[in-house]
């Protein structure tokens, strides 16, 4: 589904990303770890094409496409969602409004015809109660004077919403209370499918006590230093991450 | 269509009453006397009016262009301003849409306007405007058992004269401004409105379906009297860019609101506004000032898209005690546009109340600036004022400017004073194109978020079209 080779990036001119390399299948759930500054929000960046992120060398392939050659918002329409780690908000727009708007590029990008109200509506309901978000914020404009909390679960209910094939989670964790982690992870667990991908970028073990990868990388110094099924993580809240940055070294 | 409907539009045009021994339809350009008088005499008006023409004309004479604003334009040459055209016959237009311009068709399309409306804005001489005539006089016929008088003002000069008499520059003063004076001298056409006591308007009263639209041109005068108890809305304009050869717009709009009287008056601006490099486009000068007496209500809501230039302050004179004065305003302007648009609230009345709501957006190389007077006068016991004044920037090439006069004499007078500075930010635009959205449709979007409350106030069609419109008005100004 998605595959990198290579990559390298940089922001404003520092070099970030120096030869990544990673392989996603339909159904695997990746967790992408590692030490601050290593490049791991920038992955989702880069893959999602945010602008002042220069690819300088290697390449992405999503769904057979280039990944890099497509825009934002058309990578977005083929199925690549990215939860941001720090939501903006946009006043006067409504959730409700946003969500339709997003859905209707998709269907578009498909040649469907826009949804209509009753069925959005009714599974913009439901999606509210799966992540236990008040249908009433709707009808408030998107993220404004959401708590931090609320924000993480918006982003979640716009994932639900768009039904991506492959799924990246930045640090979606970060900021949430116990309870809180338990809704994203259930609403997580329960989008997993056989053609469904997620890669979820967290500093944190919890995160894959709820939600449990088949796979779990280590990102440092731009690149994936060492990979491993769920007993890594284990390993890594264990030791930290100097060890592995030694041994690179 | 019938032959009564063929037969009704055509007796229109004799009713209109153009009738003048006059031969020549056409003056060199410039304004003396001899304009004016030949302007009156052309439109068989009475004396007392080419008298009132005149001494406004000698009162303009000794004043000069207003230079407070904040916009910069070349001196707009009046020696070679034709004051008076007569009204084009559809022979003169295009005789079909292929022979219009096609990036003006290539907006209508986008804005969704049907055929006909297309052909009838473009000026193309065909039936179909004989469709909108035959709705006009429909219209005419349901005003008429309300009682209300709802006509070109020329006419009205001829039909109600007593009202003309008593209300023309009873608002706004023939040397009020200098654009003021020219129009008072020179105005062209315009609507009429009177709206008898105690009655309520049965419809939305819209410039769009006023007979004798044609060439109102760029003197627009209007006056609307709301006699006691009386409630009207009246639209004025379209949402669809109209073309015009005057560069120089200046027009006047009087309000009256007797006692408990309401007048809701929208506009949708959207002249030329020059191209892409700053080319062309409508100079637009306007005076629109409302007087509202005890217990009545005056609101305007307007939303500016188009001139190069726009100059611009509706205004209410809060006279009669407990009288309301409202204003809500989304102007834009993108490449090369320049505004300076506002409005001023007079509190004369005790309890008196005003509300400002302006929304600027600045985008391309544009400057936007908003200038508002409240003024408390001294018999203004328990008065207030909101303003709300906020500005959107899109890019980093524009210009948001806010000017706010506060004058308060008495002290039990209440004044609030918001203002916000926003950018649209790459952020935004990030969210809204990672969920699949482009960047023209997430500004669209994100500009419509912020004129939301100013929206909500315009009849629902018209704020369909106008959302619609803002979007058509911002292409190309990201990316």
């Amino acid at each position: 589904m998605l595959t990198i080779e290579n990559l390298h990036a940089s922001v404003d001119g520092t070099d970030i990303l120096k030869g990544l390399n990673l392989s996603v299948k339909p159904g695997e759930v990746h967790a992408i770890m590692g030490p601050n500054g290593s490049g791991k929000s920038t992955l989702g960046h880069v893959l999602a094409g945010r602008p002042g992120y220069t690819v300088t060398a290697g390449s992405a392939t999503f769904l057979g496409q280039n990944l890099l050659e497509l825009d934002t918002e058309q990578r977005a329409r083929l199925g690549l969602f990215l939860a941001f780690q720090y939501p903006v908000e946009i006043p006067g727009v409504s959730n409700m409004e946003f969500l339709k708007a997003a859905v209707d590029a998709q269907r578009e990008q498909r040649g469907e015809k826009p949804i209509d109200a009753v069925t959005f509506m009714k599974t913009a309901r439901e999606n509210c109660k799966a992540v236990d978000l008040d249908p009433a914020f709707l009808k408030r404009g998107v993220n404004e004077g959401f708590s931090g909390g609320e924000k993480k679960r918006n982003e979640l209910l716009q994932m639900m919403m768009l039904q991506p094939r492959l799924g990246i989670l930045d640090e979606t964790d970060s900021g949430l209370d116990i309870d809180a982690l338990q809704v994203v992870a259930r609403g997580v667990n329960a989008m997993r499918s056989p053609d469904r991908a997620f890669v979820m970028v967290t500093h944190y073990q919890r995160l894959l006590d709820f939600i449990e990868p088949d796979f779990v990388h280590v990102l440092a110094g731009g690149r994936i230093v060492r990979s491993g099924d769920k007993s890594l993580a284990l390993e890594l809240e264990a030791r930290g991450y100097a060890w592995l940055e030694e041994e690179v070294a | 269509m019938s032959q009564d409907h063929i037969d009704q539009a055509i007796s229109r045009e004799y009713a209109a009453g153009f009738i003048s021994d006059i031969e020549s339809d056409t003056i060199p350009p410039g304004l003396d006397e001899g304009v004016i008088r030949f302007i009156s005499a052309k439109k068989g008006e009475p004396e007392w009016l080419l008298e009132w023409r005149l001494e406004a004309y000698r009162g303009w004479l000794q004043m000069s262009e207003p230079e407070w604003a904040h916009v910069q334009y070349p001196p707009v040459d009046l020696a070679e301003v034709s004051f008076y055209s007569s009204p084009k016959s559809m022979e003169d237009g295009p005789k079909s849409l292929d022979e219009v311009d096609p990036d003006l068709l290539a907006m209508y399309e986008k804005l969704g306007i049907p055929l006909h409306e297309q052909e009838m804005l473009a000026g193309v001489a065909v039936d179909a405007v004989f469709d909108s005539v035959s709705v006009a006089t429909t219209f005419r016929s349901k005003l008429a058992e309300a009682g209300v008088i709802f006509c070109p003002i020329s006419e009205a000069v001829h039909s109600h004269p007593e009202l003309v008499r008593k209300y023309l520059g009873s608002v706004v003063p023939r040397r009020d401004n200098y654009y003021a004076a020219l129009n008072s001298a020179v105005f062209s056409d315009g609507s009429f409105v009177y709206i008898p006591k105690g009655v309520r308007c049965p419809m939305e009263l819209s410039t769009y379906f006023r007979i004798n639209e044609a060439k109102t041109g760029q003197f627009e005068r209007t006056l609307i009297i709301a006699d006691e108890a009386s409630h009207v809305s009246y639209l004025e304009g379209c949402t669809a860019p109209m073309r015009d050869e005057n560069q120089l717009h200046a027009a006047v709009v009087e309000l009256v609101a007797l006692d408990g009287a309401q007048i809701k008056y929208s506009t949708v601006q959207n002249w030329y506004p020059g191209d892409a490099q700053g080319k062309g486009g409508i100079y637009n000068f306007v005076t629109k000032r409302g007087v509202a007496h005890r217990d009545s209500k005056i609101s305007w809501t307007q939303v500016e898209t188009g001139s190069a230039v726009t100059w611009k302050y509706p205004s209410c004179i809060l006279r009669g005690d407990n009288s309301v004065g409202e204003f809500y305003s989304v102007a834009l302007t993108n490449n090369y546009q320049q505004a300076d648009t506002g409005t001023k609230m007079i509190h004369l009345g005790k309890n008196t109340r005003s509300t400002i709501i302006s929304k600027g957006i600045s985008a391309g190389k544009s400057s936007n600036a908003y200038r508002g007077l409240v003024r408390m006068s001294p018999k203004a016991n328990g008065a207030r004022n909101y303003t709300q004044c906020d500005s959107l920037l899109i890019g980093d090439r524009c210009a948001a400017h806010t000017f706010p006069y506060i004058e308060s004499r008495n002290p039990s007078a209440v004044i609030e004073h918001e203002a916000t500075t926003s950018k649209v930010s790459d952020d935004q635009l990030y969210l809204c194109q990672q969920r699949g959205l482009d960047a023209e449709k997430a500004v669209s979007m994100i500009v419509n978020g912020f004129c939301k409350e100013v929206f909500k106030e315009l009849p629902m069609e018209f704020a369909v079209e106008a959302g619609k419109l803002l979007e058509v008005s911002l292409e190309g100004s990201v990316g």
